[in-house]
């Protein structure tokens, strides 16, 4: 029943005119730049997040919230329209939602995404509302040492879930850690890796600085680079009848749907993971258990209602981590994350008891936030036709110019926007030899706290470096890390063995 | 493609190597009296670590070899436009100071939609001119961030004069 409070409570914070019209903004903003092909909740957060100096802390993490989520249902638009991912996490939607759009059925595939989106979110923020404060409590009992256990096991997931190649992923993890530790060293205060002299350098990396540079920059230069051609847009139209049918059809998919949206919250949950194995996961498994498995690929509204619900669910379930426990599940919540520190709001258990306003207002907004992106998604369909016809180019020389003026505005050194330009050919240049970019900005955003639960746990150890294994909630978490950093190598082994008996190849 | 994982591997093994150099400022070792690190040893031993792995990456690429597709790592086609586009957001950067976001920006973004993306001109000057006014009114009016002006600035006293 205390929950219902705090929920009550927060609903008062996010039902106010104040922060209804941020979510409203937001939901709208995150719809467009997850429909353009290229930018996903990731990009427009890391573009948006210099401009939320705007409105105050609590309303501008909502109105992040808020573009995040607009992000994930807008990313299903030009998949079905363009048949390109608006982001990586809606890869999945196009293998049903483009022949749909094919057959002339772009506005039923809208709408069945749209529903599926909703209850998928819907489903995952219930669940977040049930985790959250349970696990926040059992997080109060972390000291330094499980706090470094728990940063460990999170790049560990990367390592043995992330898929990418192991050395390049390690090579990221260190690469971001390493810059994290630019400016003045947290216990001495004394300056390190000052590069070239440049007093820029003494105040730190800014995660912005590196988000920005990889998701804005990087990500239009590899654009340009990939998008020789226009895409073809298929013309949507939506009547109510459709919208009436389309919510029939959706109404008989709930084992589907619910099914996707439990899955995408846990997997979600884990920092490798994330939304975009969470959607192909459930795609995967709804094709296998549904009775018109061949229809799958063909233009079957199940394929496209599993991985709309599993990866709005798995956005939501990577905020709980990051609320909870301060370890983001994604590349966008670790932006989150970093916009929350910026704002002197750190998250973790203690957010939970310092600030019960900001938390359950936010967990509150997540609500209104995913009633008011279905139902801005469905009333602006054909707006979003539309903008999908607005040349690249005109998209691509905004938010280079957002990109940089969004990189002046928080620090005001032009120093931030040299490293904003190097980042950004840097990250596209890595990316296109197959580095993976996520766990760099995760390593930058986690890196200080990581040396600090580490170098503080060795003081009140005196030294002692079996600390860390001998607390019991840290051991274990250690324990999980060194599973999941043998996990690929394991999987050397075994194909090792089997090339070894099979001796072709 | 193996070329180019080898180049960017070695570069990566100079960048740990010049992080490393530069960690060693701090004391990188194991500190006995405070017990525990020294400032230096969390950047010194993760470039260490980074190093290893690149010289790892150049190794596996030796064994790699025959599989290579040799395929170009750069599409020559679409290579031109990044560097064009890299080349035109370096020279907008490094105008701002001196001449004036307002002078850079425009100018970008007139270069970008006429000579690059080949728009026509009432789109191009729309956005030309749109675009640094709401930047205007967004930061320095509303948010009270002043963005570089350069030798422009005293033409924006007026300006500031109507809106401060």
């Amino acid at each position: 029943m205390e929950l219902l409070g705090h929920l009550a409570d927060g609903f008062a914070t996010s039902l106010s005119p104040l922060n209804l019209f941020i979510v409203l903004i937001g939901v709208t903003a995150g719809l467009f730049i997850g429909a353009m092909p290229g930018l996903g909740s990731v990009n427009g957060v890391a573009i948006v997040l210099p401009i939320t100096f705007i409105v105050p802390p609590s309303s501008a993490i909502i109105l992040l919230a808020a573009i995040y989520y607009g992000a994930m249902y807008g990313g299903a638009v030009s998949s079905i329209l363009l048949g390109i991912p608006g982001a990586s996490t809606a890869v999945a939607t196009t293998f049903d939602g483009r022949p749909m759009a094919q057959q002339g059925k772009a506005g039923l595939a809208l709408i069945a995404a749209a529903c599926a989106s909703f209850v998928g979110g819907t489903i995952s923020v219930i669940l977040f509302t049930l985790f959250a404060a349970p696990l926040a409590d059992v997080a109060l009992a972390f000291g330094p040492a499980e706090e470094f256990a728990l940063v460990l096991l999170a790049f560990t997931t990367f390592v043995g879930l992330g898929g990418d190649d192991v050395l390049k992923t390690i090579i990221m993890i260190c690469l971001g850690l390493a810059l994290s530790t630019v400016g003045l060293d947290l216990i001495s205060g004394q300056p390190r890796l000052i590069f070239f002299d440049q007093p820029g350098f003494y105040s730190g990396i800014s995660f912005l600085v590196l988000a920005i540079g990889i998701y804005g920059i990087g990500e239009i230069l590899y654009t340009i680079e990939t998008q020789k051609t226009a895409p073809q847009v298929t013309p949507a139209k939506l009547t109510f009848t459709d919208l009436w049918y389309g919510i029939k059809e959706i109404n008989k998919l709930w084992k589907t749907m619910s099914f996707g949206s439990i899955m995408g919250f846990f997997v979600g949950m884990l920092p490798a993971a994330g939304a975009t194995p969470a959607a192909l996961m459930a795609y995967g498994i709804a094709k296998l258990t549904s009775k018109k498995s061949d229809q799958f690929g063909k233009g079957a509204i199940e394929g496209v209602a599993a991985p709309e619900t599993a990866n709005n669910a798995a956005s939501t379930g990577s905020l709980l981590p990051m609320l909870t426990l301060g370890i983001p599940g994604s590349p966008t919540t670790a932006l989150l994350l970093g916009g929350m520190v910026m704002w002197g709001l750190v998250p973790g258990p203690m957010l939970f008891i310092e600030q019960p306003d900001f938390v359950w207002g936010l967990i509150s907004s997540l609500y209104t936030a995913n009633l008011a992106a279905v139902l801005v998604n469905l009333a602006l369909i054909p707006l979003f036709v539309w903008a999908l016809r607005m040349p690249f180019t005109v998209l691509c020389s905004i938010v280079f110019i957002l990109c940089i003026v969004g990189g002046f505005a928080p620090s005001q050194k032009m120093h931030d926007v040299w490293l904003i330009v190097g980042f950004g050919v840097f990250g596209y240049i890595l990316r296109k030899a197959d580095y993976p970019m996520a766990p760099l900005v995760l390593a930058l955003v986690l890196g200080p706290l990581m040396e600090k639960s580490f170098r503080q746990t060795l003081i009140s150890e005196q030294g002692n470096v079996m600390a860390f294994v001998e607390r019991p909630l840290s051991g274990a978490f250690i324990a999980i890390s060194v599973v999941f950093f043998l996990l690929p190598m394991l999987k050397h082994f075994k194909r090792w063995f089997g090339r070894g008996t099979a001796a072709t190849n | 493609m193996l070329t180019a994982d080898r180049i960017i591997a070695a570069s990566l093994m100079a960048l740990s190597a010049y992080f490393m150099w530069h960690a060693t400022a701090l004391p990188i070792g194991w500190n006995g009296m405070t017990g525990g690190p020294g400032g230096g040893a969390f950047p010194f031993w993760l470039s260490a670590i980074m190093f290893v792995m690149a010289g790892a990456i150049i190794l596996r690429s030796f064994g790699q070899a025959r599989r290579d597709t040799g395929e170009p790592f750069f599409d020559q086609d679409t290579l031109r436009s990044v560097v064009l586009v890299v080349i035109a957001l370096v020279v907008t950067v490094a105008l701002m100071p001196w001449a004036g976001a307002y002078i850079a920006l425009p100018l970008f973004l007139f270069w970008y939609l006429k000579v690059f993306g080949n728009h026509g001109w009432t789109l191009t000057m729309i956005l030309t001119i749109a675009t640094p006014t709401f930047l205007f009114f967004f930061f320095e009016v509303t948010l009270k961030i002043l963005l570089p002006k350069g030798f422009t600035e005293p033409y924006f006293i007026p300006l500031y004069a109507r809106f401060f």
